[in-house]
């Protein structure tokens, strides 16, 4: 089997008495969609706070593409190409939609200690962001000003930031919250789209995009994976009903 | 077109200045020419503060600094019998940077209320330091020995040849700012001030920009303060006193932030208000503090923000 | 340079860390609760020093004229948050910044409306004059051990306050989260206000203290603000601890740099050197200290919890 485009091994992260995060253990191939589901509590937010670079772990590893990136900062493991989206949206609320993803592959285009010239006319950055926001839908908004923007466009720009930095994973943070039922099925169709181009991790609550788009499910329960699946497997399995025991499930 | 206007009456208000030595030796009210010199001198202190603090979010108290640095840079080399302009240019702005990009190092890896009050702190170090330099004046401050000689290209005797250097090193400066803040460059501060998590998320690291901001903007101060010591002829540490940073926040604040033409309004209407107060009553204080509180309550985007399309940002 | 010498300077250390400590409790909390820049605390410092010169000459008596320059300055403080800063706490640093200046503007001009620009003769009372004996050979002035000693007092009754009373768990957990103190129900806005009242109160203590030692002029806050900051980020945002912590350090560091650095140079490098750059050298002390400090631990030595 060839080697997990994203390889966490024994994860632990504790806020004094509390182990948000108690021995994780996952992989992820490339290619993969693979979601992460689990009841309210059971530290998501902690985990992807650990993949993402904004929280050490107190033990464990992360290893991507075969390098151990445990010790790297959020901005670093976003060169190694590692892109992630926010579970509550977080753009350049006074820059506009087309400014906010120019400024995404600005950041991957090296250095810029550029004094002079005037960003907004680098044909360089806008050509590529403008082909992103016609690939996600934004493509007649580029004008607009981010903060004026609906809170479904505002995902959506959020996703186009993501895929803006030529990552080679995408961990998306709950990508349809607060989105309406038509919204939510235009992401879920868009992520549709990227399935096999891109890896994906998902963390979801919304039932339905997760077993539409996942070709793999890991269930985290009081910080540990309990299970890891397809999702007919995952259905299928005990202790994920048990822990699921009250919320919906999928007969 | 809301820009059009904005550079419309940018470029009238500094045709206006440009033409006050004419007008003034036509009324022979001399005067104006020496209060618009202040006036734009410390429009550079505050466009260059402006930079830093408008567009990249760094509150620092601590910008008179430089004033003090060039300033002390030009009566330190007089003293010692080096009046080369271009000399005392290059160690003004050199010692600006320098001292900057110290500073700054140190300054900028914290944020909020710490980054306020290590800037405060520092500026007055420099204070003290200048206090305490009693053969350059020390507490009282020192003359000029000589003003900055350029030789032969431009005599700083000339009240009206010094009017238009300093006219022409503002609008440079006010140029320049305006390309530095629309470049990649003025972007990425501008982003990590307007959302710093998604700044880190999408692969910026600005801590070298931010440094080489401050840097900038410490060296712009500096000329400012090289101008400041030729134009009063006299030097004092008052003038990295940090009441200075604040009335040259004020400035910055007062005039609109984070627009091109703010902190030149800001200076002009402040040194004006602080002149016509001044005159009214020795307590003017007493009516410019609650004044600053009442503009930073009510009228956050300062002057330009009543101009239509004055207070569009870049 | 003999041990008499030493112990007096040390002695000045502490004396002067106490003083730096009463401003800083203050000033930390409000910063780490209130999550404000204040930089009107030093206006405080100056009520307190100007209400004590007058009311003991009203009262013709010092103690009560301590007592009503204490309540009068916490009158002060209160009025002030209540009336022009509530409105800061939800806004940014900057306009913190620039209104609690406008503040000193405003403050400073009115004591100087009210009681001229001239310095004021600050006495010390009768009963704290002279000196004391200590460790043998060491007399000290006596005026000074108190300072040292009220600092202490205050040191051991904050201590008793917050970490034994209700008052001291809401303001202990206010500077970790104050989101979440409100979120409980908390009135806020009370506790907002008792933690300014009484750290204007503490600064006006050390304002009034300060008077016979220092200078009571317009202006005389601002000057032991900064260094109240150094202190502030050396001891860390939000806990008394901290406070403590940096004050006593600033302190002494401050005082026996003044007293002992030149003539240390001068054994190193030569004595007319010495002369010019030992009292430069001295004077930025403290904030190389602050630099040190900020390259090794950004967040100071002590913060409280969250910052």
């Amino acid at each position: 089997m060839t080697e997990p485009l994203l390889d966490v091994q024994g994860l632990v992260r504790a806020f004094g008495a509390l182990r948000a995060t108690d021995g994780v253990t996952l992989d992820v191939l490339a290619g993969e969609t693979h979601a992460i589901i689990g009841p309210n509590g059971a530290g998501k937010t902690t985990l992807i706070a650990q993949l993402a670079g904004n929280l050490r772990p107190d033990a464990g590893r992360i290893r991507f593409a075969g390098e151990d990136i445990t010790a790297l900062g959020t901005a670093a493991r976003s060169h190694k190409g590692l892109a992630r989206s926010f579970q509550i949206t977080s753009i350049y609320r006074e820059f506009s939609v087309l400014d906010n993803v120019s400024l995404a592959v600005q950041a991957h285009a090296g250095h810029s200690f550029r004094f002079w010239r005037a960003a907004r006319e680098d044909e360089a950055l806008h050509v590529p962001a403008r082909a992103i926001l016609n690939e996600v839908g934004l493509g007649g908004r580029a004008e607009v000003l981010a903060a004026n923007l609906a809170h479904g466009e505002q995902r959506q720009l959020e996703i186009a930031m993501v895929l803006a930095t030529e990552p080679r994973l995408l961990l998306l943070d709950e990508p349809v919250a607060g989105m309406g039922v038509d919204e939510s099925q235009r992401m879920v169709e868009f992520l549709a789209t990227l399935k096999g181009r891109q890896t994906i991790v998902l963390v979801e609550h919304d039932m339905d995009a997760v077993f539409t788009l996942a070709d793999r499910i890991s269930v985290l329960v009081y910080g540990r994976i309990i299970a890891t699946g397809t999702p007919e497997e995952i259905r299928a399995n005990r202790d994920v009903r048990a822990a699921y025991l009250g919320e919906e499930v999928e007969d | 077109m809301r820009g059009r206007l904005r550079l419309l009456l940018l470029i009238g208000g500094l045709g206006l200045i440009a033409a006050v030595p004419l007008i003034a030796a036509f009324f022979d009210q001399p005067f104006y020419i020496d209060l618009l010199r202040r006036v734009m001198i410390f429009a550079i202190a505050a466009l260059s503060l402006n930079l830093i603090l408008g567009y990249g979010g760094m509150v620092s108290f601590g910008h008179a600094a430089y004033l003090g640095i060039g300033g002390y840079a030009v009566a330190i080399l007089a003293q010692h019998g080096i009046y080369d302009g271009f000399v005392q240019l290059a160690v003004a702005v050199g010692a600006s940077a320098l001292v900057a990009l110290v500073i700054g190092a140190v300054s900028i890896r914290t944020s909020g209320i710490y980054f306020i009050m290590i800037t405060l702190a520092f500026t007055q170090m420099l204070y003290y330091l200048g206090i305490s330099l009693d053969q350059y004046g020390g507490d009282d401050g020192m003359r000029l020995a000589k003003l900055s000689d350029f030789a032969g290209l431009i005599d700083l005797n000339n009240g009206t040849a010094f009017y238009y250097l300093i006219f022409t090193i503002m609008v440079a400066f006010l140029y320049t700012v305006h390309r530095i803040v629309q470049s990649r460059f003025g972007m990425v501060i501008r982003a990590a001030k307007s959302n710093e998590p998604r700044s880190h998320a999408i692969g910026f690291s600005p801590y070298l920009y931010r440094l080489a901001a401050f840097v900038i903007a410490g060296a712009m101060c500096g000329v400012a303060g090289f101008l400041l010591v030729n134009h009063t002829a006299y030097l004092t540490p008052d003038y990295m006193h940090w009441t200075r940073s604040g009335e040259i926040l004020f400035m910055v604040i007062l005039g609109g932030i984070g627009t091109s033409i703010g902190p030149v309004l800001g200076a002009f209407v402040f040194l004006l208000l602080e002149d016509i107060l001044a005159e009214w009553t020795e307590h003017w204080q007493i009516i410019l503090g609650p004044f600053l509180i009442l503009v930073v309550l009510f009228a956050k985007r300062g002057l330009a923000g009543l101009i239509p399309g004055g207070d569009r940002h870049d | 340079m003999n041990a008499i010498l030493i112990v007096e300077q040390t002695l000045n250390g502490l004396q002067f860390g106490a003083m730096l400590f009463l401003m800083a409790a203050g000033l930390t909390l409000v910063f780490g609760i209130m999550n404000m820049v204040n930089l009107a605390h030093g206006s405080m410092y100056m009520v307190g020093a100007y209400l004590a010169v007058t009311l003991t000459q009203w009262t013709g008596s010092y103690l009560l004229g301590v007592l009503l320059a204490l309540v009068g300055t916490l009158a002060v403080g209160v009025v002030v948050e209540v009336v022009a800063l509530r409105t800061l706490y939800e806004r940014d640093h900057l306009d913190q910044v620039l209104a609690t200046f406008g503040l000193i503007l405003f403050f400073n001009e009115l004591i100087a409306i009210l009681w001229g620009r001239a310095a004021l003769y600050s006495d010390i009372p009768q009963y704290l004059l002279g000196h004391v004996a200590l460790f043998g050979d060491v007399r000290y002035p006596v005026y000074r051990l108190a300072i040292v000693l009220v600092g202490a007092g205050v040191a051991l009754l904050l201590w008793y306050v917050i970490t034994r009373t209700r008052l001291g768990m809401l303001i202990r957990a206010g500077a970790s989260n104050r989101t979440m103190v409100a979120a409980l129900g908390i009135n806020i806005r009370l506790l907002y206000t008792i933690v300014f009242g009484f750290g204007a109160a503490l600064a006006g203590l050390a304002g009034l203290m300060a008077g016979p030692i220092y200078s009571v002029e317009p202006g005389m806050g601002e000057e032991i603000l900064i260094s109240v900051f150094v202190v502030i980020v050396i001891g860390g945002i939000g806990s008394i601890r901290g406070a403590l912590a940096g004050a006593l350090i600033v302190g002494m560091v401050d005082t026996m740099g003044r007293a002992f650095l030149k003539p240390v140079l001068g054994t190193l490098i030569s004595p007319t050197a010495a002369e010019a750059a030992g009292p430069a050298l001295a004077s930025m002390l403290i904030y190389l200290l602050m630099a040190v400090v900020l390259a090794l631990r950004p967040e100071g030595l002590f913060p409280a919890k969250g910052h």
